[in-house]
């Protein structure tokens, strides 16, 4: 009850200061008056006693201010006393705040930004519920050398069915599919799973039901829409369930809608339908189709789980020796999720901390340098009473003052990068949609503003609150203590020592990326147009069908005005585990299962290599010689003609897919092509075939047309010689294919670009710091620098007397930064692309830009030291 | 105030604190009387010096060990009247038998 009772004292205090000073005021008077009576009682006379009275009361304003802590607004008070005045102080020196406050606001904001950018990936939970106990279930298949491989159906049932730390275990992959009948013809991102995926994710549909075990296992014809599809495609049509829609030629049932927000395995799915049934797909363990996503058992851990399933493996490799080198792995979904892009973002999270850092030492540094000149005023104030406690309180408040409006800008300034950021994000980047700035990151940056705030004017205040109030004004309030001057010295070192340990890693960075975008793919992307064209429904049923759709459709592509030559083939970039099959050579025993090597797949059109200007080293491209009916044949890459024909020539030589038993047909190796990075810069290149088109026809195709002119220009007029081919096929995702090529270093440049701009930052912060001390140096020795001038010293002597100053400051912080970036080579290492993090030439450049950037800071006030003139100099004393 | 006075005082306060809360255990009083009332006591051996005594009312205040209200002096003025309250006496009580251990001690040295 007290407690409140002083509080509500203190607020009514607060706003009326003159009656709880007037009642102290009236108190004390009383006590006076008393004095004063008994003092004349006591013999003296009026005037005398009325004057022992006060000598013996006091200072009363002191006594009021003592008082008025109790009774009145106290602290409350007197913190907005300390606000005011920190204002006014603040607005007095608008240069000061103002390079105060940008400072401050660059460091909070970056920190904003990165912290948006961190908590919305890393630390915001997935829209499932009891995520964490999500896990993807992967094949770490040691042929092919790759850990994220997919399963055979009756792999995925085995460990569904004999494991005992699953709740459930549910199969799924990503498909496509047109959608036709009302309106444009689209093809749609889609997903075909287990009937227990939704179980398994824990999510149920918003209308409707999802498929039964049953319609899984007879691949039924049914499909569940997203939330999306079911509004654009359909209107939000309550009465969507039970209605037909076509779907790849063939009609489906619609039978549920899933919430808003559900996309799995992507954002963008919006289709979920059974998987398909076939015997093959069902039954063989070397058909390869099926991811698998679990959720463990509550209390279970992710390495309990990888055990358990790896006991089921071993029974697998024992019943099975064609299973031989496929392991087991469980992963954390949200590790996979966020585990690629985790390391450049904890070095983002560090590089904006160092800004801030740097940020701080300088705002201190710079009220350190002001501490020189508020000295009188500080021991002015202590002598008129004000205690320790109460001085450091008002400056602290204004440094706080000080981190608000920096944290005010900060966010400000934060909210447009976090935009900038996701504008500028590959679009495959994890979780993009959770990047806002919200309430987390409101508090995150008010926290951080305040402790910034206490962090930088800490030092300072108590550097002031020593002051000597007696020696100082003596003195006539010149020149920072020694000891303010060492303090601003290791400031200083410190700042430099940060920024050169960013400026190394945004170096390292932008080596990686220009050593990545030298690199030649092989393939020569620019002025070739992209599109999509899938081929579904009965009409495309036939392989001839689909040749004769290609062969047109690449005929006529190429005959556009402003087309030079066109080609198909399934998609141009791959994925890490594209489609891909092992294969045997004719004449050679099989291959062991571990030595198996997988292929990817791709049907191609003739002219597919003259479109992207792939140089062929032997034999010849396909052309019309290679019919339906004509001998099968095949083209390898580089790659695989080394590996496989090391010594002899492949031409000629035939291959089949599968082992030697299996049915399928011998292809003659009739060329080999130049090697092209078709999985990104940071695969390798692994052994290719390509069949082509016209013998093994493929009804999901990219279509590539190399244009002579704009590559947009020509899209009206293929899309009306489609509309001539076939009416009901979309032509979709229309784009220049260089797009493709920028996108796979998105996430690369971004980093870069982030990392340089806060090196860039710090290194101005630094630079600015370091002018700062040096200025404010010379300023100090004016007197000294007269004195030397007058006994004869050279202008360049005294030059070199201020660089020498400036430079060993920043010598000192350039090698303590070289030693940090040496330290933390380890971080580094991973996020560089053929660069190591002791690479000299980037140690020696930044060491160069550092000493410059030195050299800069310290000319100005070198040549305001020469400038000097002596008289003037020492007269000022 | 020089240092070597304020170092006194802070000495001090402890003893002041716990002769004013004296005071006050006979009743409520304002701040001239508690000065009175402590000369008159003490033989006019302590002069309670007044910037001592109210900045340590104003202190012991916040620390809840007295309250305050206006009231009517003896000849009709309007004064402040201080009175102990419950944490005050129990503050006087720990006060006064730490006093007497210390004094004890001293006078048992002082003997021997």
């Amino acid at each position: 009850m007290r407690l409140f009772r002083v509080i509500a004292d203190r607020i009514r205090g607060t706003r009326d200061h003159d009656r709880v000073a007037g009642e102290i005021a009236d108190e004390l008077r009383h006590h006076e008056d008393l004095l004063t009576e008994r003092l004349i009682g006591e013999g003296r006379s009026r005037a005398d006693a009325r004057k022992e009275a006060r000598r013996r009361v006091g200072n009363r304003a002191h006594l009021q201010d003592a008082g008025y802590d109790v009774r009145g607004g106290g602290r409350l008070e007197a913190f907005v006393q300390d606000l005011r005045y920190g204002a006014r102080r603040l607005m007095s020196a608008p240069a000061f705040a103002f390079i105060a406050v940008v400072t401050l606001a660059l460091g909070i904001g970056a920190n904003t930004a990165i912290f948006s950018v961190a908590a919305g990936i890393l630390l915001r939970p997935l829209p499932y519920p009891a995520a964490d106990r999500l896990a993807m279930v992967w094949m770490d298949n040691s042929r092919i050398n790759v850990r994220e491989d997919w399963h055979s159906y009756p792999n995925y049932l085995d460990y569904n069915t004999r494991n005992t730390t699953f709740d459930g275990m549910a199969a799924f992959n990503r498909r496509y599919l047109t959608l036709t009948g009302s309106g444009e013809p689209e093809r749609l991102t889609a997903a075909h799973s287990s009937a227990n995926l939704f179980d398994v994710l824990g999510v149920r549909p918003m209308l409707g039901r999802t498929y039964s075990r049953e319609e899984d296992q007879a691949g039924a014809m049914v499909a569940v829409l997203s939330h999306g599809l079911w509004k654009r495609r359909f209107g939000a049509s309550p009465d969507i369930v039970g209605r037909k829609i076509v779907l790849n030629g063939a009609s489906r049932e619609v039978i549920g809608v899933m919430p808003d927000g559900f996309g799995f395995p992507s954002r963008g799915t919006q289709l979920w339908v059974p998987s398909p049934a076939t015997k093959e797909m069902r039954q063989s363990r070397t058909v390869i189709w099926v991811q698998v996503i679990g959720r463990i058992k509550p209390g279970v851990t992710v390495a309990q789980a990888q055990s358990d399933l790896e006991r089921i493996n071993a029974d697998i490799l024992r019943a099975f020796p064609n299973q031989k080198g496929y392991g087991i792995r469980v992963e954390d979904y949200r590790e996979q999720i966020v585990g690629r892009i985790k390391p450049a973002l904890v070095a983002l999270v560090g590089a904006v901390l160092f800004v801030l850092l740097i940020a701080c030492t300088n705002v201190a540094n710079l009220l350190l340098a002001r501490a020189s000149t508020r000295e009188r005023e500080v021991a002015l104030r202590a002598a008129l009473g004000a205690g320790h406690g109460r001085i450091i309180r008002q400056l602290l408040t204004e440094s706080v003052l000080l981190g608000a409006l920096g944290g005010a800008a900060g966010l400000a300034l934060g909210w447009i990068g976090v935009n900038a950021f996701v504008a500028m994000a590959p679009e495959d980047l994890p979780r993009l949609t959770d990047i806002a700035v919200d309430g987390r990151v409101l508090a995150f940056t008010t926290t951080i503003a305040l402790l910034t705030g206490l962090l930088f004017g800490l030092m300072p205040a108590l550097q002031m609150a020593r002051t000597d109030p007696v020696h100082t004004l003596k003195e006539g309030g010149r020149g920072a203590t020694s000891l303010g001057r060492a303090l601003r010295r290791g400031l200083v070192v410190i700042e430099v020592a940060l920024s050169v340990v960013l400026l190394v890693g945004a170096g390292l960075m932008i080596r990686s990326l220009t050593r990545m975008q030298q690199l030649d793919l092989g393939l020569r992307t620019d002025g070739v147009l992209s599109a999509r064209v899938s081929l579904s429904g009965d009409r495309y049923r036939e392989d001839a069908a689909c040749a004769e759709f290609a062969r047109r459709l690449v005929e006529r592509a190429a005959a556009l005005p402003g087309a030079e030559s066109a080609a198909t083939i399934g998609t141009v970039f791959l994925s890490a585990t594209p489609n891909s099959t092992n294969f045997s050579i004719e004449g050679r025993p099989d291959f062991k299962p571990e030595e198996r090597v997988e292929v990817p797949v791709d049907s191609i059109t003739p002219d597919y290599f003259r479109v992207l200007q792939v140089p062929l080293r032997a034999g010849r491209f396909f052309d019309q010689r290679d019919g339906a009916d004509a001998p099968r044949v095949v083209i390898i890459n580089e790659t695989m003609a080394r590996t496989f024909w090391r010594d002899e020539n492949p031409l000629g030589r035939r291959i089949k897919y599968g082992q030697l038993s299996s049915r399928g047909e011998w292809m003659t190796i009739v060329g080999v092509v130049a090697d092209t990075r078709r999985t990104g810069y940071e695969a390798d290149v692994r052994p290719e075939t390509y069949l082509a088109q016209s013998q093994s026809p493929d009804v999901g195709l990219a279509l590539l047309i190399r244009t002579t002119g704009e590559p947009a220009a020509i899209v009206p007029s293929l899309r009306a010689a489609l509309q001539e081919i076939d009416p009901l096929v979309p032509l979709e995702s229309v784009h220049p294919l260089n797009d493709e090529v920028v996108e796979m270093t998105a996430g690369r440049r971004l980093n870069t670009t982030l990392f340089t701009v806060f090196a860039a930052i710090a290194a101005i912060l630094a630079a600015v710091g370091t002018y700062g001390v040096i200025a404010t140096s010379v300023e100090q020795r004016t007197r000294e620098l007269g004195v030397r001038l007058a006994l004869g010293a050279t202008g360049g002597s005294i030059v070199r007397m201020v660089l020498v100053e400036g430079l060993s400051l920043v010598g000192i912080g350039l090698l303590l930064g070289l030693f940090a970036s040496l330290a933390m080579s380890g971080v580094m290492a991973r996020l560089l692309y053929e660069v190591r993090p002791t690479d000299a030439a980037t140690l020696t450049s930044i060491a160069l830009l550092t000493v410059i950037v030195a050299l800069l800071a310290s000319v100005v006030p070198a040549v305001r030291a020469v400038r000097v003139d002596p008289v003037t100099a020492l007269r000022a004393e | 105030m020089s240092k070597e006075e304020r170092t006194n005082a802070d000495q001090l306060h402890g003893t002041l604190d716990m002769l004013v809360l004296k005071t006050l255990a006979a009743g409520p009083q304002h701040g001239y009387g508690i000065a009175q009332r402590l000369q008159h006591l003490s033989e006019e051996v302590l002069q309670v010096e007044e910037g001592s005594l109210y900045p340590a009312l104003y202190r012991m205040e916040q620390r809840g060990w007295i309250g305050s209200t206006w009231g009517v002096s003896d000849n009709n003025r309007r004064a402040r009247f201080y009175q102990l309250t419950r944490s005050g006496r129990r503050q006087l009580d720990a006060e006064t038998s730490s006093w007497r251990r210390l004094t004890g001690a001293v006078d048992r040295i002082l003997e021997a």
